[in-house]
């Protein structure tokens, strides 16, 4: 008889043991869907900008020999004012004549010269400036092609034929010709990495943003960490329970959602037009984006705050310590690893941040790299919006580098946030 | 211990960095240029800018591209560090804003730097188009004037261009041009439909009885195909236009000129768009640029008049100067001597009628 409900109750069992594991089965292979799905994403959308972007680390140069003449450049002698008004583009456009010598007629010349960049007079003027012997001798150099000619060169690797573009068929040809004798050649494009924004795309870099960005980064942290952390630690473990701690906790929690575009309008309103700091500074930027991540730091901090066991505190009261030491030698430690990742995420924020900047001028034309948290700067985020917008194609390419060097900032972040967490990190 | 003593560290290089901060910008003065205004003018200030940084010893002016109208009031709030140098605008300064200005005791040096010549053009193989401001505004129209004569608006009626005149060609409406995010969409609208739409008298009337009925009407385009957006590159329309000779393309002047092999410009109101024409202002749909100068930070920020100077000389806005290439017209030869010495006087501009 028992046996019999036994056996009853195990069929039982069995036949809904099948549909069970379907149900667990789906819910995994949902689970599974899902992350495949985000990690195709992500693989779509790094191979679209890296396959877009990796071109731009290299760039078409063309091999030169020019002539420090100086009855072509005007001077006699080299020093900053007659460098100030040499007249290099006229030695570039010497050379170029003497590798191209059947070139007649102002249109044919014209065309001739706009094989190379107009920035390169200034790279000629830098070597003469750090070895004056050049005067009067000749040389060869590797000088930046212009945008249009790197277009075409890079679209010949892709077609047979290439884009056009700009070019016309007889610049065409004279590219034919250099490339052959192996006067121009696609070189690692130094230029990204050294120069700040510029009109010409083959002159036109990413180190006047990245450093903008890190010292706007470096303001941002310095301020608020420590005044997020000691809010939270304040609210967690000191203040006491009542209506105004209670509003104070609720307009925290308001300004983590507000847009960030309205922190630029206080910024504005209150940093630059009241305390008349300057415009387009790294010092106002972090400022804004202080207010801005503050909420964000001070909710994680207090989460951390209120995961560590309060036998820890208790421990530690019994053992005769103040709140002040139970504080600083026992719960903050336990806490950090929390509170970093929180600082870190929104650190990351502030990165990718441009509307509040609009407001305080930083999304601007900056060709100088800052020196300074109140030297005129730009950031990343604004320098990849900029090039989008820019109608020269040369342009295409480097908004994606761009955006390659972005990410990079933004892994190392990571990287280091995770390091410290796992160095800090006490488990008990 | 070491740990507390760690934390101390860290509160004191805080304190310390923010005091240096707080020092710091009390003590700086500013020493870059500082130039805000119009979306138009931007990539010719940009050019110049680093062409001046890169010439002289100043640092390279920080340009902003805010809009004629917020770059006004920018320039306009007063004088001091805080305040841009330099603005630039797509159409002269308005009486309102001039008194603003001198009202916060900023006085303006004006510098005219340029036209800005739009063009509506098709490929050369087919026939050149001779138009007027009435035609394109009646074949571009959202709402046009009814065709029996009366006085009210009707849904654009009209498929091909010979319904809006019998002297052009009986291909169908198709133009292609920038959204409307773009300023030549702006500036189209203003000067090419808006000077057709004042020919209708009763539309006119409207512009002092109800402004915004006025512009509804004048500046609204159709959206029923016949205007098709093709985006904010002027080369893909040129592109565009090469592959279909039946449609026409709204684009700047400048990518007329690099692609006169391909298109060719409409004659509008009798005018080709010519390098002369638009210089000229024969041609209808052009605008003047400008650049506003605050007189009293001319000696006390470095390197304005050295900037001035650099922008009104022959190499950067000259017949062949690098901004031509950048696409601006440039003023005829006697109005750049004239605004040039203008400017190294720094005449103030006091009265708008004046010239």
């Amino acid at each position: 008889m028992t046996d019999m409900t036994q056996t009853q109750v195990r069929e039982r069992i069995e036949a809904r043991l099948a549909s069970r594991h379907r149900k667990e089965k789906i819910f995994r292979g949902f689970g599974i869907a899902s992350i495949a799905f985000g990690v195709l994403a992500v693989l779509v959308l790094f191979t679209d900008i890296i396959s877009k972007g990796a071109s731009a680390f290299v760039q078409s140069q063309i091999q030169l020999q020019v002539n420090y003449d100086p009855a072509e450049l005007g001077i006699d002698k080299v020093d900053g004012e007659s460098l100030a008004w040499a007249n290099f583009d006229g030695v570039i456009r010497s050379a170029l004549r003497e590798r191209f010598p059947d070139v007649t007629g102002r249109r044919d010349k014209r065309e001739l010269y706009s094989l190379v960049s107009n920035g390169a007079g200034f790279n000629l003027r830098e070597r003469l400036e750090s070895n004056p012997a050049l005067l009067g001798q000749s040389e060869i150099v590797w000088v930046n092609a212009d945008d249009d000619v790197d277009t075409y060169v890079k679209s010949l690797s892709k077609s047979a034929e290439g884009f056009l573009g700009r070019t016309s068929e007889q610049k065409a040809a004279w590219i034919r010709q250099l490339r052959e004798s192996g006067e121009l050649e696609k070189r690692f494009n130094t230029t990204f990495f050294t120069n700040g924004d510029s009109r010409e795309p083959e002159q036109a870099g990413i180190r006047a943003a990245l450093v903008g960005s890190l010292l706007t980064l470096l303001v941002t942290l310095a301020l608020s960490f420590p005044i997020g952390v000691a809010a939270a630690i304040y609210l967690e473990e000191f203040a006491p329970k009542n209506r105004w701690t209670d509003l104070i906790e609720v307009n925290i929690n308001n300004l983590a959602a507000v847009p960030s575009i309205v922190f630029g309008l206080l910024g504005l309103a209150i940093f630059i037009n009241f305390f008349e700091m300057p415009r387009s500074a790294p010092l106002v930027g972090g400022l804004v984006l202080t207010l801005m991540t503050l909420p964000t730091i001070i909710i994680s901090s207090r989460a951390s705050l209120k995961s560590v066991p309060p036998s820890i505190r208790e421990a530690a009261m019994g053992m005769g310590a103040s709140r002040m030491q139970v504080v600083l030698h026992h719960v903050l430690p336990l806490a950090m690893p929390g509170m970093l990742t929180g600082a870190i995420i929104g650190m990351a924020q502030a990165l990718g941040e441009t509307a509040p900047l609009l407001m305080i001028g930083m999304v601007a034309f900056i060709v100088d790299v800052p020196h300074g948290i109140t030297d005129p700067s730009t950031v990343l985020p604004v320098q990849i919006f900029l090039w989008a917008d820019s109608p020269e194609r040369a342009f295409v390419e480097r908004t994606s580098a761009a955006i390659m060097v972005l990410l990079a900032v933004l892994i190392t972040m990571n990287t280091c946030a995770v390091w410290l967490r796992k160095k800090l990190e006490r488990r008990w | 211990m070491n740990k507390r003593s760690a934390n101390k560290k860290v509160l004191a290089s805080a304190l310390a960095a923010l005091t240096i901060a707080a020092s710091n910008v009390a003590l700086a003065a500013r020493d870059h240029i500082s130039i805000v205004g119009s979306s138009t003018v931007y990539p010719f200030t940009t050019v110049v800018a680093e062409r001046f940084s890169r010439a002289t010893q100043y640092k390279t002016p920080v340009v902003e591209s805010t809009g004629t109208g917020g770059g006004m009031k920018l320039f306009c709030q007063g004088v001091g560090e805080n305040t841009a140098d330099i603005t630039g605008a797509s159409r002269r300064i308005k009486q309102s804003e001039l008194e603003m200005c001198n009202g916060n005791g900023v006085d303006v040096v004006e510098v005219q730097i340029g036209y800005d010549g739009i063009v509506l053009a098709n490929a050369k193989t087919a026939e050149p188009f001779e138009l007027s401001r009435k035609d394109i505004f009646l074949a571009l129209a959202k709402d046009v004037p009814n065709p029996d004569g009366s006085e009210t608006l009707v849904a654009n009626p009209y498929k091909t261009w010979k319904d809006v005149n019998p002297t052009l060609p009986a291909h169908k409406i198709e133009v292609l041009g920038p959204p409307p995010t773009s300023g030549t969409r702006d500036a189209f609208a203003e000067l090419a439909m808006e000077g057709g739409c004042k020919k209708f008298d009763w539309i006119a009337a409207k512009k002092s009885s109800d402004k915004n009925a006025y512009k509804a009407i004048c500046h609204n385009i159709r959206e029923d195909g016949a205007y098709i957006e093709a985006g904010e590159n002027d080369n893909l329309i040129v592109n565009k236009l090469a592959a279909n000779p039946n449609a026409l393309g709204i684009f700047g002047f400048s990518f007329l000129d690099q692609n006169a092999d391909k298109v060719q410009g409409s004659v509008i109101e009798g005018q080709e768009p010519t390098f002369d024409s638009i210089a000229d202002q024969s041609y209808p749909v052009s605008r003047p640029l400008f650049v506003y100068v605050k007189k009293a930070h001319v000696n006390v920020v470095p390197g304005i008049k050295q900037f001035l100077a650099e922008f009104t000389n022959e190499r950067a806005w000259g017949d062949e100067g690098y901004l031509a290439d950048k696409g601006m017209i440039p003023l005829p030869t006697a109005k750049r001597q004239q605004v040039a010495m203008d400017v190294r006087k720094l005449n103030t501009l006091t009265n708008l009628a004046a010239k």
